[in-house]
């Protein structure tokens, strides 16, 4: 492991410095790239695994079997990994790092280049482990996926911590609601544009016939449909919602859509 | 709760023990070795370069350089098996660059597994696949004409030389399979000082047409001193000079390389 420059971590009560080893035998790893042997079967892999944590060759064959089984490898299991999808690979590596049944599993943005069935698979074997008692830590560049899975979460940008807490505690920590207002006549959006900065006090961004603005007073709503009412406007839509964590996102860092420096991590922890 | 149970690892140890480190090490030896098993085709790939180097040296050149092939096996078959040693090592260092560019040594490290596992495993099945060759070398030698004038105690002595010798340059190839940036980077390594090295040597020519200023380096060459370590053990001839030569240079090997290695390995794990 990384020496840290300073400070100081621990796993399961283990500091992961003095007691590296320890902490080794409670997490399992899966990193954004497959860490599997690429000449070597699905089977094969995970046996490798299962002996190196000192499972006597019959249990990890059996524990090989059975992970590929839970991931639906079997039918691959006798082939070299270098035939496998990328999905497939990343299923076994996820299945590598579950071998040694860890206390705490780290998976580095493990749904990064996943078409959307197999992210929606990933997210269901994700689920699968926090019910069984695994403590997931996940990093994501994705705050869907962390609003999805995370029961607690930490944002960072630039390296720093810039927010923690539950999903909805993010979501309400900018104290900010979403309304969004959609006029049946898509002419008048101006119109509910300048209704909505009269009462609101900001000017809100309209796109697609919509008017989009952030509410901290959920009491602008009666007055802003009041006004629209009197100014013989029919809202086809009109909706107050939570921020997503996008939007919080984007709160927070000012507004600066630095994507690419942003990274989510999240956490889960069991009860 | 019990599903929590389940997932507590039976005994948490504070550190490897030496039993555990030997285990691991030969886990991963069966890891770099199982390939064969399934594809038997990879034991001929392992095969056929050092061959086609022996039949193209003995058919083509032999004539030309010895007068006939029978002389020349005699000359040539140590040699290119000492220069087959250290070629070998860029196996070593591109299977070990692939591990860390792949992510498998990654995955390794986060194991609670003895931290020289993996480079033990790796050279342990390196070391099995060169002796490999060596035997086929010396097999395939006696089919075309070569003569054992050493006997088995040659045969032996030749094998732990080359043994000892792989291991201390297998150093130099963990310090550049941990550094290189990719497999592609490790392969330049190779022709750009591997080649040079084994072909400024006596491995195939005798030194006595090379110009002075060339013979004072293919003298002291380390491909050289194996070469005719190998020479003397197999064929006959000196043996004490180029031995003692050859654990020189691979004490060298050990003392240059060893601690860089090391550092690199550090570094990475």
């Amino acid at each position: 492991m990384i020496r840290p420059d300073a400070g100081r971590a621990a796993v399961g009560g283990f500091d992961v410095v003095r007691d590296a080893h320890q902490v080794r035998s409670l997490i399992g790893l899966t990193g954004q790239y497959a860490g599997v042997d690429e000449s070597l079967t699905g089977v094969e892999n995970l046996v490798m695994i299962g002996r190196l944590l000192d499972l006597p060759r019959r249990d990890a064959k059996e524990r090989a079997r059975e992970l590929l089984r839970r991931f639906e490898l079997e039918d691959a299991g006798d082939r070299a990994a270098k035939t496998y999808s990328g999905g497939m690979r990343r299923r076994l590596d996820l299945a590598a790092s579950l071998v040694g049944r860890p206390q705490v599993l780290f998976l580095d943005e493990p749904t990064t280049g996943l078409d959307p069935r197999s992210r929606t698979e990933l997210w269901g074997v994700v689920r699968g482990l926090m019910a069984e008692g695994v403590t997931v830590l996940l990093t994501t560049q994705y705050l869907e996926e962390a609003d999805q899975l995370a029961d607690d979460i930490v944002v960072f940008d630039h390296g720093q911590v810039i927010a923690s807490g539950t999903p909805d505690q993010l979501k309400s920590t900018t104290g900010a609601q979403i309304l969004e207002i959609k006029p049946a006549d898509p002419a008048r959006v101006d119109l509910v544009a300048q209704v909505v900065a009269d009462v609101v006090g900001t000017w809100p961004d309209v796109s697609a016939d919509q008017v989009h603005v952030q509410v901290k007073d959920p009491s602008v709503v009666p007055a802003i449909v009041r006004l629209l009412d009197e100014l013989g406007v029919i809202a086809a839509e009109l909706i107050l919602r939570k921020s997503s964590l996008d939007e919080v996102f984007l709160t927070l860092t000012g507004g600066q859509a630095d994507t690419d420096v942003k990274k989510t991590d999240v956490k889960k922890v069991i009860a | 709760m019990t599903t929590v149970a389940e997932h507590r690892p039976k005994a948490v140890t504070r550190r490897v023990g030496p039993a555990s480190t030997v285990r691991h090490s030969m886990t991963l030896t069966w890891r770099s070795l199982v390939q064969i098993k399934h594809n038997p085709f990879e034991l001929i790939e392992l095969s056929i370069q050092p061959l086609m180097m022996l039949l193209l040296f003995v058919y083509v050149f032999g004539g030309a350089i010895a007068g006939n092939t029978t002389d020349y096996i005699q000359f040539a078959l140590p040699g290119i098996i000492a220069q087959n040693a250290l070629i070998a090592t860029i196996g070593t260092a591109i299977a070990l660059n692939t591990d860390v560019t792949k992510g498998v040594f990654d995955r390794l490290r986060s194991l609670p597994i003895a931290r020289t596992a993996p480079l033990a495993g790796r050279i342990i099945a390196d070391s099995a696949k060169q002796m490999w060759s060596v035997l086929l070398f010396i097999v395939l030698g006696l089919v075309l004409g070569f003569r054992v004038g050493g006997g088995i105690a040659g045969v032996l002595g030749t094998f732990a030389l080359l043994l000892v010798f792989t291991l201390a340059m297998s150093w130099m190839a963990v310090l550049v399979g941990l550094t290189a940036k990719d497999p592609e980077k490790v392969q330049m390594f190779a022709f750009s000082f591997l080649m040079p090295l084994t072909f400024t040597s006596n491995a195939f020519v005798p030194s006595e047409t090379m110009p002075g200023w060339l013979r004072v380096w293919v003298e002291i060459n380390p491909v050289t001193q194996l070469a005719d370590a190998a020479r003397g053990m197999l064929v006959g001839g000196e043996v004490a000079g180029p031995v003692v030569n050859s654990l020189l240079w691979a004490a060298g090997a050990v003392i240059v390389f060893a601690p860089l290695a090391v550092r690199a390995f550090r570094l990475r794990a």
